[in-house]
């Protein structure tokens, strides 16, 4: 199988951490330079970059979280002035102000080379066509794959989210042969076609690259034998710098963290002591090669854990597990991130007032769905019944304003929403992934 | 085949060199850039033992050199070609070129192969060997260039350090003496360390680049990304002020 960069890829670990350590010293020099906030935190903690010696001496540096990134919202953790970047993304934070990141114009080439090399390694080639159904906009996704696809030579279509019918059109017409979507996307598109009598055999797809949301081996199995092609996980995200973190090669045995460009660390999500190799915990990233928007010591929230043994497929790079879990309380619904205090913020600003809330997470027809349940106040009770209609469809298109997906909104009955320990449940996942 | 790790260089109370690291592999041109004063020259002088250093490593083909002295450093294979040529000026030129190859006349076939080099620095340098009886210090300041060149050259490194080839030269003899650089690499594949204030044709020529700022490397990367870099046209690729700055 063809490897995209094996000068990199393949580089023997000595080798490797040398490239780290050099890479590691020139953007901790540059970020204590350049960013005001790394500046002032390392002087609290009396850190100058000259502590950094080895690799390990990376511990001594705090963690940098999605808070710090929230209080500093929008540019002040760039590391670069504004005229030189070239493009801005954002993903959703905590609360309804969204995370900003920007890219120089080396930043876009070196992500165009990082994506090149996971779908190299899942097995796209220069005389593929790829349709993208990503939602192309302020999310990294659709652009980091589109990117990669185009340094490769590929064909791309980019088709965008949505109007399945369409999409399964393009694909028997157009000839598409790799698929890029969210996993759960996929199974829509499977459930799709099978609806209206489209064989997936009688298609030329033969790669699907999913990623956006934690999806299981048994659901690798279904996609696989439903849509007739080899499917492969990537990972990433848009504070780091979106798809092109990890990517599975074709022995689908974990995914490859291209380390000569990110530093991966686990630790444990309750203390952040730093774990030893093979443990499970939260995964924390250290960007190397990023002008624009270095991070250090990023914690992502997603709990994995790191494999350093050789893999068959040549690449030297560690492989990390699939992420299933979270350290906070963030959902993923269709490839987007949902965090509740998103939604509290929404509810109370609709309803000046923070009555008790659950949210639902279920899988309807293949997608997944989200509801919030709100327990019926005397205000709201007060209302009439057109007003009442008219509260829940102002939170509905405040959260979708907010949030970015649409969600069903329902009232229901005082004290019918589950407690344990006297506290009432916020979260209800029902989904099997 | 060089590695350095975390080196650090004092003179005096002045801390010049804080916490280098870079590394170069076999056949690479390696350019540092970097304002005067941020330590490059001395980086350089490091390496070959002129100027010792306070903590840090440094693995030549995978053995320690940090602390040997400069003659032992040269026998192993490293030859510095130093800031502003350095040539013994009351020498003739021939005088000049052999005693660069003075660890050579240890070894039992030393004259012989003394020989053989000193006709591929006149392969290289066909100036000098017009000029082989002349007094290095008559010779034009591009001259000596190629002559200090090809000094360091006698004592057959697989690592040269290049210290500001192109200062004080004449436009063409600067491309000339480029040219030579690039055949070493290309052809003999010889490592370079290329140390240059002309950074534009520096990066064109090499493979990859350190930026030295007050003795830390800010950046670091191949060098069509370090051209591609504000930073380094701002302050190191003399881009006019207007394109980077006015709309």
């Amino acid at each position: 199988m063809k490897i995209w960069d094996p000068r990199h890829e393949c580089i023997p670990r000595d080798e490797l951490e040398q490239l780290q350590l050099e890479r590691l010293q020139a953007t901790i020099n540059r970020v204590y330079k350049n960013v005001i906030y790394y500046r002032k935190i390392f002087s609290e903690l009396g850190v100058i970059p000259e502590d950094i010696q080895s690799l390990s001496d990376l511990t001594h540096l705090p963690f940098t979280t999605r808070e710090d990134l929230r209080l500093n919202y929008p540019y002040g953790m760039f590391a670069v002035p504004l005229r030189e970047v070239v493009r801005i993304h954002s993903s959703s934070g905590t609360t309804s102000k969204p995370i900003v990141v920007g890219y120089t114009k080396n930043d876009i080439r070196m992500w165009s080379n990082l994506v090149a090399r996971f779908m190299t390694a899942a097995g796209v080639a220069h005389d593929d066509l790829v349709q993208i159904a990503f939602h192309y906009g302020l999310f990294t996704g659709a652009f980091g794959l589109h990117y990669g696809a185009e340094t490769i030579g590929a064909s791309v279509i980019p088709m965008s989210t949505g109007n399945s019918e369409k999409q399964i059109m393009i694909m028997q017409d157009y000839k598409t042969t790799v698929l890029v979507c969210t996993p759960n996307y996929a199974m829509a598109l499977a459930g799709r076609m099978e609806k209206i009598g489209v064989d997936p055999k009688g298609l030329s797809l033969r790669v699907g690259l999913f990623g956006g949301e934690p999806w299981s081996e048994t659901m690798r199995r279904e996609i696989e034998n439903r849509l007739n092609l080899s499917a492969t996980d990537n990972y990433g995200l848009s504070e780091v710098i979106g798809p092109g973190v990890a990517g599975e090669c074709l022995h689908k045995n974990g995914m490859h963290i291209s380390e000569d460009a990110f530093i991966p660390e686990i630790v444990d999500p309750e203390t952040g002591a730093t774990l030893p190799p093979g443990s499970i915990g939260e995964l924390v990233l250290t960007t190397l090669t990023k002008e624009a928007f270095p991070m250090i010591r990023y914690r992502t929230g997603d709990i994995t854990s790191l494999d350093y043994a050789m893999c068959d497929c040549g690449r030297t790079m560690v492989r990390m597990k699939k992420t299933m879990d979270r350290s906070d309380d963030m959902l993923i619904i269709r490839g987007v991130n949902v965090f509740p205090s998103q939604i509290e913020e929404a509810i109370f600003s609709i309803a000046q007032d923070v009555p008790p809330h659950q949210l639902v997470v279920k899988r309807q027809d293949e997608m997944d769905v989200l509801e919030v349940m709100i327990e019926v106040t005397e205000n709201i009770f007060s209302l009439e019944m057109q007003k009442q209609r008219m509260f829940l469809d102002s939170l509905r298109k405040r959260i979708r304003s907010m949030v970015g997906i649409d969600v069903a909104v329902r009232l229901v009955e005082p004290g019918s929403i589950p407690c344990q320990d006297g506290k009432i449940v916020g979260v209800i996942d029902r989904r099997q992934l | 085949m060089l590695k350095i790790k975390n080196i650090n260089t004092c003179y005096g109370q002045v801390h010049v060199l804080k916490n280098v690291s870079l590394h170069l592999d076999e056949g690479e041109i390696v350019t540092l850039i970097g304002a005067n004063g941020a330590g490059k020259t001395t980086l350089l002088n490091s390496l070959s033992g002129i100027v010792p250093l306070k903590s840090g490593e440094i693995l030549f083909a995978g053995s320690p050199i940090g602390n040997l002295a400069p003659h032992k450093i040269v026998a192993l294979g490293i030859s510095q070609v130093p800031e502003g040529r350095q040539v013994f000026k009351p020498l003739s030129v021939e005088d000049n070129l052999e005693l660069g190859a003075y660890p050579n006349y240890k070894r039992k076939e030393g004259r012989k192969e003394v020989k053989k080099i000193m006709e591929m620095v006149f392969n290289l340098f066909p100036t000098l060997l017009e000029r082989r009886k002349q007094l290095a210090g008559t010779l034009s300041g591009g001259e000596q260039q190629m002559l200090s060149i090809g000094r360091a050259l006698m004592a057959g490194p697989k690592l040269l350090l290049l210290d500001e080839p192109s200062m004080g030269l004449a436009p063409m003899i600067v491309q000339e003496i480029f040219r030579v650089i690039e055949n070493l690499s290309r052809e003999k594949r010889t490592t370079i360390l290329l140390v240059e204030q002309n950074a534009r044709a520096s990066l064109k020529m090499a493979d990859r680049g350190y930026v030295l700022e007050t003795g830390r490397v800010i950046l670091q990367g191949s060098a069509s990304e370090l051209l591609e870099n504000r930073e380094v046209q701002r302050a190191y690729l003399g881009k006019d002020k207007k394109e980077i700055w006015e709309r």
